[in-house]
């Protein structure tokens, strides 16, 4: 959709004639407001299900399918992200049956050694852009980064807001800056279909739940396909909390306009019993239809070995150990 | 079949071992019962008998309450507060460290989810303990005197009847109290729920609690009613249903014993239409179907101002889809069994009465276990001031909705009863949350919040739903001499 | 003939063992670090018989102290009542688990006998069993709602001033120290305290416990040392927001006058010692306590709030 196109619905949505600051402040103002202690406790009950055997077994597969495995250091090379690709098609040289994850995700000028890296495989690129993590540039500058990325040869887009505008109330702009992205998402996508784009809020940069839940009406209003918690360079990053009101505000926007839309909590999950908590809190409040990897994922680099270690534990019965992972 | 199936998850019933048989808890020993007679208690999850307990009978009760006289009148009675405060240290901490068998006992007995025993439950008594422990030697700065400048004094002997609902938090609230102002006491836990207040008895010996302190009656209604009725104890506490409340204020007139009374409840669970909607549809959640609404305090009723009503209820019945109501053993399960084939009988009785009433049924579908005694969570939209089942407390998961236009009329509706123990707010504005707090008649009033307990924090009710205050500063005033005149 | 508990081989022979003797070093930040001075000083027992070297703190010890007790403010003040008395508690078990060791020392340091010293560290746990029971229960007691006359609801509460810098007494090295530090840390403040100079070692065998006791860094550190070398920085720390002078009683070269006028430079609420006029005098620490010692640590908040539709 174009960014005009992206405007026009947006004032049907919100029944105004001009899309302005004003408009856009009032509806995302009105939103009911998140308890925060409410919210923390929900989540931490969701966090007491003990999930185990042949439902353990399924959501370790699952969640390996979900994870965009990540490297986004100023270190990267060509051979690092190399090897991060090949970790990715095959996590587990010692089992062959191991699921792929779902992409691999990195700073977007590797695109082309990871698109001839993993051109064997269904593995998406994912590439962060608009100047990320800081988001601090001009518009022109975040385009540019976006269409370079793209023309890579990039699936999946992961933008970042401008935090500073969204703080300050500029939400139009925070709005036109998504929609510009995901109109150069579907203009320059080179793989028949529009790329997706993933909209980073930086929530530990947004503190409140309030502010979660009006970031994520205003990316969703904006068009964004995926709305993702962190850039993983800020602590704290992904909380459970902070995805629960990120399920919420994903599910109760397919009830208003039919449009399903993705959440990507990133950064901070470490472990496989952390990964399982965040695919209960999927189950339970946004439901079935986002328990795959088209409608969730996980911003993620060790996560994957300590998901291979239990997976391998469920199948020996016995614990595993640091040295039958592979490092990537 | 959805994608993802939670396995079953149960916690191991090794952790606990169960006698066969129990008798009475007097005197620091389990003695044989002089005229009472056996009966069974089982799980109400599956009907199967856990255990063989006595019922007390009449001199067994007075076995006991001289048990705990001696004990008054004897070393406890001049043991300094501070002491007796290390008695209750060590209370709690067993607690702490048997954490899980009473967690695995208290399910098995009441049917409740073992999260519930071991998040709730279990934690909550053993920090009512490690609360009042603090007190034992402090109690000249509770604000109870009475201007002598004498520190206040234990009452004496005090005869504590429990209900089924919480078997070892009610315990703790009572037992907690009495002992840190220096009471002894006689406590008769429910009849369908003895083995936890069984299992405490073990605790006061491993404590080396003087013989005689605590004093544990099994039974039902005739060894509470013979408790109660004892002349030979000073102070009643009793924690159940209003009808048997009456029964014990007309008891105790004309004598000179006092009474704290904590009964039934129908508390409106008021939410506004500027509520944080999500947070909200959980407490009402909470609010009636924890515990599997066996809560005196349970929101019972839920008033939902009107514009909003249609958008709560379907969130709210969405939400209830995803309730789990099986085995209470299952670490899944949140909502487990009623507690008896009696409580069974009268849920199904009040929901039928409901519908016959005009207002629309609608439960969560679940499929319940075979043996056992279930009840699927129930909401009762369309419902009615005049309607029984708004008034009436059924002590189920059983939610009467009832719509409200403005503030006062919210206000009028909640009031509208004759119990008065809680009720809850939902509103993103304080001063509205505080002006309600205000005009509600209740004596727990929860905001943006439900059924939250804490050993600091006073619980109890207005008019029908008793008097006299559980916990806090004001709990205290029950088990002294400069304390309440009642 | 077999060696003292404080380490002393009183006579050699053949088939004797060596004691592995104890090192005594400061307690800051949950660590046991040396004096950055380098220094130490002798420890004597009331037969003047040599006991250990304690560690010489000196102002930039305090001044580390007090970084690590700010450090550890705001996580200490925002844990609940609960969760403190639970380790206050915990602090007064392990306590009980060593009054041996604890009776030794208090025995050599204070020239008490076996009965005597076993009495004081029964009385210091009961002591410190005694603060524990308070911290969920102070709000009670000392706070509440106020009715005003207007449509506001308006609450009265004791929250901690911070940072509390304290001089334990220099006579009771044990139980007097229990007394000035718990009712310090029951309440959420932190705490950096001057251990008595000539009778340290109860205070550093007080700190091992604090270390395995759930006790998180940084809320306690004692330092050892000469008092008036040391007080004087803390009372003139701007970043220490209260100060107990119990200690300034029997303490060589120490004017309390002068370490509370430096006090005012940031008004710091000051705990005056014990005594009459300019006198400062250790008082009996054996009774039990009213809430001065806790009150003198808190300020009290009051907030408002309108009542209306």
């Amino acid at each position: 959709m174009s960014s005009s196109t992206a405007t026009a619905s947006a004032r049907e949505l919100l029944g105004v004639e001009a899309l302005t600051n004003a408009s856009l402040t009032r509806w995302l103002h009105g939103l009911p407001g998140v308890d925060q202690v409410g919210a923390d406790a929900r989540a931490a009950g969701l966090g007491t299900r003990s999930i185990k055997t042949t439902s353990k077994a399924w959501a370790i597969d699952t969640a390996i399918t979900m994870i965009d495995l990540t490297t986004l250091e100023g270190a990267d090379t060509e051979r690092k992200v190399r090897s991060v690709c090949a970790k990715a098609m095959a996590p587990d040289p010692g089992d062959p049956a191991t699921p792929q994850v779902a992409a691999v995700c990195i700073y977007a000028d590797l695109v082309p050694m990871a698109v001839e890296a993993l051109k064997s495989s269904n593995i998406h690129v994912a590439a962060v852009t608009s100047a990320f993590p800081s988001g601090r540039a001009t518009m022109a500058v975040k385009l540019t980064d976006t269409q370079d990325a793209l023309r890579a040869g990039a699936h999946e887009i992961d933008m970042v807001i401008d935090r500073g505008a969204f703080l300050s109330g500029r939400y139009l702009q925070v709005f036109n800056e998504i929609a510009a992205i995901k109109e150069a998402c579907a203009r320059e996508g080179t793989h028949g279909a529009p790329a997706h784009l993933k909209v980073i809020f930086e929530t530990g940069e947004l503190v409140t739940y309030d502010n979660v839940r009006r970031a994520s009406w205003l990316a969703m209003l904006a068009g964004a396909d995926f709305i993702k918690t962190s850039t993983g360079k800020v602590s704290p990053a992904a909380t459970l909390p902070v995805t629960l009101v990120m399920l919420e505000a994903v599910r109760d926007w397919r009830d208003l306009t039919g449009t399903q839309v993705g959440v990507k909590p990133a950064g901070g999950i470490r472990t496989t019993k952390d990964a399982l908590k965040y695919l209960v809190m999927v189950n339970e409040v946004a439901g079935d239809d986002w328990l795959g990897p088209a409608w969730f994922r996980f911003g993620a680099s060790g996560l994957l070995n300590d998901l291979l270690l239990q997976r391998q534990k469920l199948a020996t019965g016995h614990y595993s150990g640091a040295d039958y992972v592979t490092i990537d | 079949m959805a994608k993802f199936e939670y396995a079953p998850a149960p916690e191991s019933r090794a952790v606990v071992s169960i006698r066969p048989s129990y008798g009475l808890f007097i005197g620091g020993e389990f003695v044989q019962s002089i005229d009472g007679s056996r009966f069974k208690t089982i799980n109400p999850s599956s009907e199967e008998v856990l255990a063989e307990v006595t019922e007390a009978g009449e001199a067994d009760v007075e076995a006991a309450v001289r048990a705990a006289r001696k004990a008054f009148d004897g070393p406890w009675g001049r043991l300094p507060g501070a002491e007796r405060g290390k008695y209750l240290f060590r209370i709690a901490r067993i607690l702490q460290e048997r954490a899980r068998e009473f967690t695995v006992l208290e399910t098995l007995d009441n049917g409740k989810p073992i999260k519930e025993s071991r998040d709730v439950d279990i934690p909550l008594a053993a920090a009512h303990f490690f609360y009042h422990a603090g007190w034992a030697d402090k109690l000249e700065h509770a604000g109870l005197s009475d201007g002598s400048g004498q520190p206040p004094k234990p009452l004496g002997v005090v005869g504590q009847v429990i209900p089924w609902n919480f078997p070892l938090l009610m315990l703790s609230w009572k037992i907690a109290p009495a002992l840190a102002a220096g009471n002894t006491v006689v406590l008769k836990p429910a009849e369908t729920t003895p083995l936890t207040a069984l299992l405490f008895a073990e605790v006061c010996q491993q404590a080396d609690l003087p013989p005689g302190v605590v004093n544990i009656l099994t039974g039902a209604g005739e060894t509470g009613r013979h408790l109660i009725e004892h002349p030979g104890v000073d102070k009643v506490a009793f924690t159940g249903s209003t009808q048997v409340g009456k029964a014990i204020a007309r008891s105790i007139a004309g004598t000179r014993k006092r009474a704290t009374l904590e009964l039934g409840g129908k508390a409106a669970n008021i939410v506004f239409d500027d509520a944080a909607i999500d947070e909200a549809v959980e407490g009402i959640v909470n609010g009636i179907f924890f515990n599997q609404g066996h809560v005196c305090c349970a929101g019972s009723r839920l008033l939902v101002q009107e514009n909003v009503a249609d958008d709560v209820i379907m969130r709210l019945k969405r939400r209830l889809q995803t309730l789990r109501v099986g085995d209470p053993m299952d670490k899944n399960t949140d909502v487990g069994a009623i507690n008896s084939a009696a409580q069974l009988a009268r849920i199904r009785e009040l929901t039928q009465i409901g519908e016959s009433e005009g207002a629309t049924r609608w439960s969560a579908p679940c499929a319940l276990p075979e043996r056992g005694f279930w009840f699927a969570p129930t909401v009762f939209t369309d419902v009615s001031q005049s309607h029984r089942i708004a008034q009436e407390e059924i002590f189920g998961p059983v939610l009467s909705v009832l719509t409200f236009r403005t503030p006062q009329e919210a206000v009028a509706k909640a009031n509208n009863t004759p119990y008065g123990l809680s009720a809850g707010i939902w509103s993103e504005k304080g001063s509205r949350i505080l002006w309600m707090a205000d005009q509600l008649r209740a004596g727990v009033v929860w905001a943006n919040t439900f059924n939250r307990f804490d050993p600091t924090s006073p619980f109890g009710g207005y008019k029908e739903s008793g008097y006299g205050r559980e916990g806090g500063r004001h709990g205290l005033a029950a088990y002294v001499t400069t304390g309440a005149s009642r | 003939m077999s060696p003292s508990a404080t380490g002393r081989n009183t006579a050699a022979s053949a088939d004797q063992r060596i004691v592995v003797r104890k090192t005594y070093k400061l307690y800051i930040g949950g660590v046991f670090p040396r004096s950055e001075s380098g220094r130490t000083y002798e420890v004597r027992d009331s037969h003047d018989r040599f006991l250990a070297n304690a560690a010489m703190g000196s102002r930039k010890d305090a001044r580390d102290a007090v970084v690590a007790a700010r450090g550890a403010f705001g996580k200490w003040a925002g844990a609940t009542a609960y969760s403190r008395g639970q380790v206050l508690y915990r602090v007064a078990e392990l306590m009980e688990g060593r009054r041996a060791q604890f009776a030794t020392e208090v025995g050599a340091a204070e020239g008490l006998t076996p009965a005597r010293a076993d009495k004081v560290v029964s009385q210091a746990v009961d002591r410190w069993v005694w603060y524990a029971g308070w911290s969920d229960k102070l709000a009670q007691v000392l706070g509440g709602v106020n009715p005003v006359a207007g449509p506001y609801f308006n609450i009265s509460a004791p929250e901690p001033t911070g940072v509390v810098a304290a001089l334990a007494p220099q006579c009771s090295s044990l139980l007097g120290l229990v007394s000035v530090l718990a009712p310090i840390i029951v309440s959420g403040n932190t705490a950096v305290v001057l251990t008595s100079e000539s009778r340290p070692l109860p205070a550093m065998t007080l700190s091992e416990v604090l270390a395995t006791s759930d006790v998180p860094a940084g809320v306690i550190n004692l330092i050892s040392g000469h008092t008036a070398e040391v007080a004087p920085w803390l009372a003139a720390h701007q970043d220490v927001n209260a100060i107990d002078l119990a200690g300034a009683a029997e303490a060589d070269d120490l004017s309390w006058a002068l370490l509370e006028r430096a006090s005012a430079e940031n008004l710091k609420r000051v705990l005056r010692p014990a005594g009459k006029d300019t006198d400062a005098v250790e008082p009996d620490w054996s009774a039990t306590p009213d809430l001065n010692r806790i009150k003198a640590y808190l300020e009290t908040k009051t907030v408002w709030h309108p009542k209306g539709r």
